[in-house]
C-alpha cells in the first residue's frame, strides 16, 4: 500500500503542479491509518479482562459479604458522619484560606507575617498530630475566657461541653485545609492579570467590590481544580478522625473488622467504593464548575460528556460511513 | 418622569488638567525629570516621545495609577492622590483616590476588559458599583454609550468573542459609562491589526469634536495632525517642545524633535 519512493516519483513526473491539484480537488483528506493503537486497545483489553476476572473470581474478597454490609445502617451512618466533617472543614477551611491568602497579599507588614506564620506552622505539623493535640485540648485549658491577658475575665466557657468529638475534627482538619487552601487561592489571585487590577482601579471600583465581581470570578478558574485536588485530599484525610473517637466510614469499617475479623476484606472494599463514589461525585461536581467559571475566558465553553458523547458518534458514524464507501 | 432621559455627552463638563513639576523614578532610574503641563477645558492634546520617554508614565501619574516622587497633579483644581497638610502634601486614602479615579476615564492599549463579563456589564459596572446608578439606568446608559461606538448589537458577547478593534471601542465606552471630564488614552491602537486601527480612532474623533478633554498617547502622526489642538512632544523624562500640530509636526524647533519625527513619519 504505502510507498513513499513511488509516491515522490509520482509526484515529480506530474506534468504541472495545477494538474495534481485538480486531481485532489474536492476530495476530504483521508485521517492516517494508526495501527498503534489498535495494539494498546487489544492490550489494554486483555489486562482489564484479566483484572476484572481476578476480581470477581478469587473467593478472598468475599464479595457475599460485600453485599451484605455495602449499605448496613452503621457503615452508612459513618458516611455521613465523614461527609458531615469533610463538608464542614471544606468550607470553613476555604474561608480561612481565604482570609490568610488576602492577608498575605496585603500591604500590611503585620498580616503578612501573621499569614506566612500560619502556613508555615499547620503545614509542618502532621494532621494526627493537630487532632490528637486538640482532642487532649481541654486536659491542657478547662476553661477558655475571653478578657484581658494576665487580667480579669469577661467570658468564660467549659472546654469540655464545647469540645464534642466532631467539634475538634473539624476544627483540626478545617485548621489544617485551611493553610493548604491559602496557598491555592494566592496562586488563584496571582495567575489574574494585571492588568485587570489596573483597569479595576483605574475604573474607581471600590476595593472590595474589585476582589469579589473582578479579581476573585477570575481567579476562581485556576483555584477550582486546585482545590477540588486538595478537597479530594480532605475527603480521604476525615480517615483520621477515627484517632479521635469518631466513627467515620473508615472507622467503622475498621472497628466492624475487628469484630468480624473475617469480614476485614470486603469491609475494607466497602470504605474503597464509597470513597470512589465520593470522588467521583465531586469531579463531576468540579467540570460543571470549572465549565461555568471558563465562561468569556475561552471563544466557546468545552463540551458537556453527553455533548462530546453525541459529536462521537456522529463522527464514528460518518467514519464508518467513508470506510466502507472506500 | 417615568425614563430619565441621558443627556448628550457634549453635557459633560470638559475639565481643566495641570500638572505642576512632576519627577518620577524607579530607584535610579529617572523616568519623568519636571513636567509642567496644562491642559485647557476640551483641548485635545497629542503626546508623542520614543518609547521609553516616560509619556505612559505621565498618563499613569494623571489618574495617580503611578504616584509622582515630587510634583503634583490637579483637575478642576483639585488635588488627585493628595491632599494639602499645612505646608506639605500628603497621600490620600485609597478609597479617596479611587472616588477621584471614577471621574477620569482611562484607555488602555492592551483594552483591559473584563473577560468574564458581557460587554453590556463591563461598560456598566462602574457606576453601579460607585452607586452612581442604579443597574437599570447603568445598563441603560451602557446600551446607549455601545450605540454610540458602534456596538449597540454585540451587548451580550464576552470581550474575547470580540475584534481588538471591537474590544479597544467597548473599552472606550466604558471609560465613557464614568461620565468623565477628561479621559486619557494610552497608545489606544497600538496592540491593534492595522486594519482594524481606524473604527478605534474613529470613535476618538468623535469625541474630540464633542468637547471632551482628552490627552492621547499615540504614535499615529497623522491622526495627531488631523484631532490635536495641540501636540506635546517628550523626550528623557521632560518637555521638548509643545504647540499646535503645524509648528511641531511640520516646522519643528528641536533636534530631537526633526530626529523622532523623520523615523516615525
Amino acid at each position: 500500500m504505502s510507498e513513499p519512493p513511488g509516491a515522490t516519483v509520482a509526484l515529480a513526473e506530474a506534468p504541472t503542479a495545477d494538474a495534481s491539484s485538480k486531481q485532489f480537488a474536492a476530495q476530504r483528506v483521508l485521517p492516517p491509518r494508526r495501527p498503534g493503537r489498535w495494539i494498546a486497545t487489544a492490550v489494554v483489553l486483555v489486562l482489564a479482562a484479566q483484572f476484572l476476572h481476578g476480581l470477581t473470581t478469587n473467593p478472598f474478597y468475599q464479595w457475599d459479604r460485600f453485599g451484605y454490609w455495602f449499605l448496613r445502617p452503621n457503615i452508612l451512618d459513618g458516611l455521613l458522619i465523614t461527609l458531615e466533617v469533610a463538608a464542614y472543614s471544606a468550607v470553613l477551611g476555604l474561608i480561612g484560606g481565604i482570609v490568610l491568602a488576602l492577608a498575605r497579599l496585603s500591604k500590611s507588614p503585620v498580616l503578612r507575617a501573621v499569614s506566612w506564620t500560619y502556613i508555615w506552622a499547620l503545614r509542618s505539623i502532621p494532621l494526627i498530630v493537630v487532632l490528637l493535640f486538640l482532642y487532649n485540648f481541654s486536659a491542657l485549658y478547662k476553661t477558655l475566657s475571653v478578657g484581658v491577658p494576665f487580667g480579669p475575665a469577661f467570658l468564660s466557657f467549659d472546654e469540655s461541653k464545647l469540645a464534642t468529638d466532631m467539634v475538634v475534627a473539624v476544627i483540626g482538619l478545617s485548621l489544617n485545609e485551611a493553610a493548604y487552601a491559602a496557598e491555592v487561592v494566592r496562586g488563584g489571585i496571582l495567575s489574574v492579570d494585571q492588568g485587570q487590577h489596573e483597569a479595576a482601579a483605574a475604573l474607581g471600583l471600590p476595593k472590595s467590590y474589585q476582589f469579589t465581581r473582578i479579581v476573585f470570578p477570575q481567579a476562581l478558574r485556576s483555584i477550582t481544580p486546585n482545590y477540588v485536588n486538595q478537597l479530594i485530599g480532605l475527603i480521604k484525610s476525615t480517615s483520621l478522625v477515627f484517632y479521635v473517637s469518631l466513627l467515620d466510614l473508615f472507622g467503622t469499617a475498621q472497628s466492624m473488622g475487628s469484630t468480624y475479623p473475617g469480614d476485614i476484606v470486603p469491609l475494607l472494599l466497602v470504605a474503597t467504593v464509597w470513597y470512589l463514589i465520593l470522588t467521583s461525585v465531586v469531579s463531576v461536581i468540579q467540570f460543571y464548575v470549572e465549565r461555568h467559571y471558563a465562561r468569556g475566558a475561552t471563544r466557546s465553553l468545552p463540551p458537556t460528556p453527553l455533548q462530546k458523547l453525541r459529536t462521537g458518534l456522529t463522527d464514528l458514524r460518518a467514519r464508518v460511513r467513508r470506510e466502507a464507501a472506500v | 418622569m417615568s425614563a430619565r432621559t441621558l443627556e448628550p455627552l457634549a453635557d459633560v463638563e470638559a475639565a481643566t488638567v495641570e500638572v505642576y513639576d512632576v519627577h518620577k523614578w524607579y530607584g535610579a532610574h529617572r523616568v519623568l525629570n519636571g513636567i509642567d503641563l496644562t491642559v485647557r477645558p476640551g483641548e485635545v492634546t497629542v503626546i508623542l516621545g520614543p518609547s521609553g520617554s516616560g509619556k505612559s508614565t505621565l498618563l499613569r501619574v494623571v489618574n495617580h495609577l503611578e504616584k509622582p516622587e515630587i510634583g503634583h497633579v490637579s483637575i478642576n483644581g483639585e488635588l488627585i492622590g493628595v491632599k494639602r497638610q499645612g505646608d506639605r502634601l500628603k497621600e490620600l486614602s485609597e478609597r479617596a483616590i479611587l472616588t477621584q479615579r471614577g471621574r477620569i476615564g482611562f484607555v488602555f492599549q492592551n483594552f483591559n476588559l473584563f473577560p468574564h463579563l458581557t460587554v453590556l456589564d463591563n461598560v456598566a459596572a462602574a457606576p453601579v458599583a460607585t452607586g452612581r446608578l442604579s443597574k437599570p439606568e447603568a445598563q441603560e446608559l451602557a446600551r446607549e454609550l455601545l450605540g454610540r461606538v458602534g456596538l449597540g448589537d454585540r451587548t451580550g458577547a464576552y470581550p474575547r468573542q470580540l475584534s481588538g478593534g471591537q474590544q479597544q471601542r467597548v473599552a472606550i465606552a466604558r471609560a465613557l459609562a464614568l461620565r468623565p471630564g477628561v479621559i486619557l488614552f494610552d497608545e489606544p491602537t497600538s496592540a491593534l491589526d492595522p486594519e482594524l486601527v481606524g473604527e478605534v480612532l474613529a470613535v476618538i474623533k468623535d469625541l474630540a469634536t464633542s468637547g471632551t478633554t482628552l490627552v492621547i498617547v499615540t504614535h499615529e502622526i497623522g491622526f495627531a495632525r488631523e484631532i490635536a489642538d495641540r501636540v506635546v512632544f517628550i523626550d528623557g523624562g521632560r518637555i521638548v517642545e509643545q504647540g499646535p500640530p503645524s509648528e511641531v509636526l511640520d516646522r519643528p524647533r528641536h533636534e530631537r524633535t526633526r530626529d523622532f519625527l523623520s523615523k516615525v513619519l
